[in-house]
């Protein structure tokens, strides 16, 4: 092979900014009093979050706010324990149901923006464009459709049924930018390796995938958040029983007409966020390159 | 045909999963809603196999279209309904682009803390929209709220932020645009990043001053970016539902058409399948029409999508 993955990861990661140019004493706090602002308005509403959820939620509710106001864990305490609802079987839910989409989802789009990618087959064109117009169904016409096909495959109100209905939103835009960076993976790798006597699954498998490891990472990402958060399906198909629910579907509970237990729910808001934001430190040094390639070849 | 197969068959081997679950589960329902459009289904004529009941619902022709296209309120004032939605979505799309591509420029260069800046600003993009919809139903509530304090401690009236009034459509707005700015400026930065640093030297060496290198080098190098990331953030936000549904509910001054379409399923005791579906199948239209005359118009600048 001509072209090592250390070379190539240069050319299609993030290119250096231009060069840093003398930039005057005003300029430059303007430059970041502007960002400085527009991080705060970013992180506040999340950093509120947490200050809400060691308030007591007597506390949460008073006129001027604080910043510690009889802070304790109980509110943790409480959520953790079930005694506000089976906030671990939502979680254990939520995971298994995010984890399943995001494996299934990044692997069957990878497969499809290769196929897309590397062969000129006929349909190629017609099922991109398919891809783009399936993201403006709006899901108010499939629910109902949904559920009948669901019932009739044995899966309604399961893990396995939400999945498959998570991937279908998801692998349409997971294509797209994996496609854009397959693009960016030359053919010449492909046909080294047919040459080196790997098979075509092989040169995927082997060569492309691991090349295209900023890419997958994006679109893991972007289906985890997918499933992680989804509502509306959730609460018309797992309403059922309440051990069954989804975080997203469940922390409503904590909101309802009458009462609003803003400490309890908070609590349970940095629980959920956690795994979400963790996932999100893990990708994010990927997120520009993978989006663009995404976007700009797409 | 066997040749054809022959010679792609690795292709369509890859592709075939990805052709099923799209059929069995997008394009079968797709069908399934436009069928249910022309009929007057609901809750209690449905198919249920749980109760062990036949389907009895009844074929009626283009009523529901007509009915909901006179644009009665009873059947959610559709014209008015279609314009809240397009205000909705264009503010929205408008104010992501704007701040998005702001921050991205301003990104887009060396300076101290920069990857510091960078993750602080896509954080509300990694925390799950539910939760973000909560925070700010409670820096919102009226009479607890953060911002109605922030706004009396200056002098400023407290206002009803959430309640029956366009202001609760504006604070929507405001959370949708916090909501989708990061996933703009992500894309809009990988694209700034992929135009050549020399295309932007020689506009200097020109005697380009900074608005015009950024009128004459940077809007066209992103075209097609930007192109790509509009579209879809039109389309997403034209369906965008969690937010509107979790922060106001069923307020008539923010109900744009998937809200209300999901009115229709969810509340009533009747669970209107028909009218929701048809409100599925306009909203459908409505996007297919807009996506057409859009990659029309790009097309002449380049390929989109």
């Amino acid at each position: 092979m001509s072209i090592d993955a250390a070379s190539l990861r240069a050319t299609t990661a993030a290119v250096r900014p231009p060069a840093r140019r003398k930039r005057s004493t005003a300029a430059s706090i303007g430059l970041h009093a502007t960002l400085v602002v527009a991080s705060l308005i970013a992180v506040f509403p999340v950093f509120w979050v947490l200050v809400v959820s060691f308030k007591p939620d007597a506390k949460a509710i008073e006129r001027t706010p604080t910043l510690f106001a009889d802070s304790t864990v109980d509110n943790y305490w409480n959520v953790l324990s079930g005694a506000k609802g089976a906030f671990l079987s939502w979680f254990g839910n939520s995971v298994l149901i995010a984890a399943l989409t995001t494996v299934l989802g990044v692997l069957l789009a990878a497969t499809t923006a290769y196929a897309a990618s590397r062969f000129r087959f006929p349909g190629r064109r017609w099922l991109l464009l398919s891809f783009l117009v399936v993201q403006m169904f709006p899901f108010a016409v499939l629910i109902v459709p949904l559920y009948n096909i669901l019932l009739a495959l044995g899966l309604q109100g399961s893990a396995p049924g939400l999945v498959l209905v998570y991937c279908s939103t998801a692998i349409p835009f997971c294509t797209y930018m994996l496609k854009g960076y397959f693009d960016g993976i030359p053919g010449e790798i492909d046909e080294a390796g047919r040459v080196d006597g790997l098979s075509p699954f092989g040169v995927f498998w082997r060569l492309v995938l691991p090349l295209a490891r900023p890419g997958l990472a994006v679109t893991a990402f972007y289906s985890f958040i997918v499933a992680w958060s989804e509502v509306a399906f959730a609460s018309a198909f797992l309403s059922a029983d309440d051990r069954s629910k989804t975080l997203a579907v469940g922390l409503q509970v904590f909101v309802q007409q009458n009462r609003a237990e803003w400490g309890h729910l908070a609590a349970a808001s940095v629980l959920v966020a956690v795994p979400a934001v963790l996932v999100f430190y893990l990708v994010q040094r990927f997120l520009v390159g993978g989006l663009t390639a995404g976007s700009v070849k797409s | 045909m066997r040749n054809l197969f022959a010679r792609y068959w690795f292709a369509y081997a890859m592709v075939l999963p990805v052709v099923v679950v799209l059929a069995l589960l997008v394009a079968l329902p797709l069908l399934q809603g436009l069928f249910f459009g022309f009929t007057d289904i609901n809750d209690t004529n449905i198919a249920n196999p749980v109760l062990d009941r036949e389907a009895s619902y009844e074929f009626t022709g283009l009523a529901n279209y007509l009915n909901v296209l006179s644009g009665d309120p009873a059947y959610g004032s559709f014209w008015a309904t279609l314009g809240r939605t397009v205000i909705w979505t264009g503010a929205c799309v408008f104010f992501h682009y704007a701040i998005g591509l702001a921050l991205a420029v301003l990104l887009n260069r060396q300076l101290r803390f920069r990857g510091l800046y960078r993750v602080l600003l896509i954080l509300p993009w990694a925390v799950p929209v539910f939760i973000s919809a909560f925070a700010w139903r409670y820096l919102f509530n009226a009479e607890y709220g953060l911002i109605n304090w922030a706004l009396e401690s200056v002098g400023l009236p407290a206002q009803v932020w959430l309640g029956q009034s366009d202001l609760a459509l504006v604070s929507v707005i405001v959370v949708n645009v916090w909501l989708g700015v990061p996933f703009m400026m992500v894309a809009l930065l990988g694209g700034l990043q992929s135009i050549p640093a020399d295309l932007h030297e020689a506009a200097e060496i020109d005697g380009a001053s900074p608005w015009q290198r950024f009128v004459h080098v940077t809007l066209p190098g992103l075209r097609s970016v930007s192109s790509s990331v509009v579209l879809l953030g039109v389309i997403w936000t034209f369906n965008m539902f969690p937010v509107i549904y979790l922060i106001t509910g069923n307020n008539p001054h923010t109900r744009i058409l998937v809200t209300y379409a999901f009115e229709r399923f969810f509340s009533g005791a009747t669970r209107d399948y028909a009218i929701a579906s048809t409100y599925g199948v306009l909203v459908l239209s409505v996007l297919l029409v807009f996506a057409t005359v859009y990659r029309r118009a790009m097309r002449r600048h380049g390929e989109v999508l």
